[in-house]
């Protein structure tokens, strides 16, 4: 099947591909500091004119969010799987 | 009345009493035929004011088509056809029966120009929805449905005393906005009864527990209905209200953490449902024209990528029995088309660019900003990274790449599904895709004018920085080794009324067990003596007379058993199915009938 060999030829070249998406990422914070490319003038607050802003945001947020679930679940929330079975 | 108009949730009702009696060769094509004439009746409905009934003293509305009404009767339909299409191999009936019941009580609901008419219906969607779920067959689908069942009935309850206490008020049984500055005690009765209907927090714990439990397609029917129904009526009836706000975003951000620790793939989905319907409440909640677009614009959206990612998730359950992470993994290699479209879902759920949820979502968000409820859009925006690390990277990644926790057998079993549920995956990922890059084609139908343009270069950066950086703190964390699934149950409030329950029935045993070990003290002391001489006696009488005579008894109840099981069928939830489904049309019927001779 052409799907199944586009993805193992992709994991094949892992490095590659993970190179490639570095690239992506830089130029997308590349790109969100030039005002020819990214107009701002819709911005809703000063935070938003730092280069790169979302991007931090992104980031931190998925870290943050992942973090405190993960607390939020060893507060005694996560339980074994036949909790509720008599 | 004044001229003949269809409803087409008759269309949908008739359909499923029909169903039983269309020969097997006709049955694929009579599947398909009956949604699809529903859906094309829907959206070439004109609008207006239709199905006017005199009852008693109230005048009932079966059929108010206005914009908002029309832009959900159109995704709903949609819906109906491309569910149906899905489960479409599945021989039994009354599953069917039951999918198109449901689907016609969401109809019904969404063109109800009356509480009480709305009423009817919104109850005609939980009762039959319900057998979506006890279908499985399975213990726990049979508690969970149950579970359902009561939540909703309370529901319901709350939702009536509201109409009619809000009726009472003011005289008027027209179902349209509500005071939300002032609201009434009446006005609140009926927002319990829709909010729980939307899973807003704290009345949203039916949901996680019930869809994951329903049949492999009963839950993409599940997963579209109830919620954006309720979110209609929000839409309808309590736009603006402050309120909303905080609690649309409280959910929002309440189904990501329950997500980012769940095990099970559909109960993420399912905890997905709460997250984004919260984008919905929020719109409502800010009321402007914007952000009510936004509601209708994102509720159209989700119904397709939410129905997609329970297709997926419903496809890798029916091909290989499990849907817990800890089950699963490297199946890119059995069912690389479901993982693909599994993979649109997650990525339009996102609101990656070019996807439906891009030019849904931002709505929303935009309005927040608008309306200088910035603290909302930047949560909103924070529960849009859970989004993505849930739906677009961690079920795929732990259900098709990482470390297989495939059992041999699970292996084995694991396939591409057939080629009707492929089919519906496949067009639905083509909607996501045609809805994100063909902008006028859902803005034309919403409520009001849209005056948003979503791809600036703005707004495709920010969501673009978010998404991907998000992706990137996503494959940090799996190469410091932090997303191994664990085996595990959360805990949520339905812990409540689960534990209430067997409190209920602890206190209900107890003065009984008082009573059985008093009585059976009393017994001891003072029958004792009596009985042995008693025993003796009746020993002997027991010998000749009662053996003989319940030896025959017995003989006889048997052969009427023998007779009567050919009679039986067994199946308590198909009869029921039915019970309903010629109720339901009874009370169509009867409600017609009686218009036509009372005048």
């Amino acid at each position: 099947m052409k799907l199944t060999r586009l993805i193992e030829f992709l994991r094949d070249h892992m490095k590659v591909v993970v190179r490639v998406c570095l690239v992506a990422l830089a130029l997308l914070v590349l790109l969100d500091a030039l005002p020819a490319v990214v107009d701002k003038e819709h911005a809703h607050t000063w935070m938003e004119h730092v280069p790169g802003f979302w991007a931090l945001f992104g980031f931190v947020g998925c870290v943050l969010l992942f973090v405190l679930s993960k607390t939020f679940g060893h507060f005694g929330v996560t339980t074994r799987e036949d909790y509720y079975d008599e | 009345m004044s001229d003949f108009w269809l409803h087409p949730a008759l269309i949908l009702i008739v359909g499923s009493l029909l169903l039983p009696l269309v020969p097997a060769r006709l049955k694929k094509g009579y599947l398909l035929l009956v949604p699809l004439l529903t859906f094309l009746h829907t959206i070439s409905m004109a609008k207006g004011v239709f199905g006017e009934v005199q009852f008693l003293d109230w005048t009932l509305v079966f059929g108010r088509v206005d914009k908002l009404s029309a832009v959900f009767g159109y995704i709903m339909s949609l819906m109906c056809v491309i569910g149906t299409l899905y489960g479409m191999h599945v021989k039994e009936d009354a599953q069917h029966a039951a999918a198109w019941l449901y689907v016609s009580g969401s109809l019904g609901a969404i063109f109800a120009g009356d509480f009480l008419t709305l009423f009817v219906f919104w109850e005609l969607m939980a009762f039959s929805s319900v057998f979506l779920i006890w279908f499985r067959r399975q213990p726990e689908s049979l508690a969970a449905g149950y579970r359902y069942l009561l939540v909703h009935v309370v529901g319901g309850i709350s939702l009536l005393a509201g109409i009619v206490l809000h009726c009472k008020a003011t005289g008027s049984w027209a179902f349209t906005s509500l005071d939300v500055h002032h609201p009434s005690f009446a006005a609140y009765l009926i927002l319990i009864g829709f909010i729980l209907n939307a899973a807003v927090p704290p009345l949203h714990a039916w949901l996680p527990d019930a869809y994951p439990a329903g049949t492999f397609n009963g839950s993409v029917f599940l997963s579209a209905f109830t919620t954006k129904t309720a979110v209609y009526a929000l839409c309808r009836g309590f736009a603006g209200m402050e309120l909303l706000v905080v609690l649309g975003v409280v959910m929002s951000l309440y189904g990501v953490v329950y997500a980012v620790i769940e095990n099970d793939m559909r109960r993420l989905f399912a905890y997905h449902i709460v997250s984004q319907v919260g984008y919905m409440v929020t719109g409502v909640g800010l009321g402007t024209e914007l952000a009510i677009n936004g509601a209708c614009a994102h509720a159209f959206a989700h119904i397709l990528y939410k129905g997609l990612l329970f297709m997926g998730g419903g496809a890798v359950l029916h091909m290989t029995g499990q849907t817990r992470f800890t089950e699963l993994g490297g199946l890119y290699k059995k069912m690389p088309w479901t993982f693909l479209f599994t993979l649109v879902g997650g990525l339009s759920i996102s609101a990656f660019p070019l996807l439906s949820g891009f030019v849904s979502k931002s709505m929303i968000v935009q309005a927040g900003f608008d309306h200088h409820v910035l603290w909302a859009a930047f949560l909103l925006n924070l529960a849009s990274i859970g989004t993505f690390y849930c739906n677009g990277l961690k079920a795929p990644y732990l259900v098709w790449f990482g470390k297989s926790h495939c059992k041999p057998e699970t292996w084995e079993r694991a396939a591409e599904p057939p080629w009707n549920m492929l089919a519906a995956m496949g067009f639905t990922s083509f909607m996501c895709v045609f809805i994100g890059c063909y902008t006028p084609f859902l803005y034309n139908m919403l409520p009001y004018a849209v005056d948003y343009h979503p791809y600036t270069s703005y707004h495709v950066s920010e969501s673009l920085q978010i998404l991907l950086f998000t992706a990137l703190a996503f494959f940090v964390l799996v190469k410091v080794g932090k997303l191994h699934p664990h085996a595990g149950l959360n805990i949520d409030l339905d812990w409540f009324y689960r534990m209430g329950g067997r409190a209920f029935l602890w206190a209900a045993k107890k003065p009984i067990q008082l009573t059985d070990s008093f009585v059976g003290e009393l017994y001891r002391l003072a029958g004792l003596i009596p009985l042995m001489f008693s025993a003796r006696t009746s020993g002997r009488f027991d010998n000749r007379v009662i053996d003989g005579a319940v030896d025959g008894l017995a003989e006889t109840v048997r052969g009427i058993g023998s007779r009567l099981r050919f009679v039986q069928r067994g199946q308590m939830q198909e009869n029921l199915a039915f019970a309903f489904a010629v109720a339901a049309v009874l009370i169509v019927i009867f409600i017609f009938a009686y218009n036509t001779f009372a005048q």
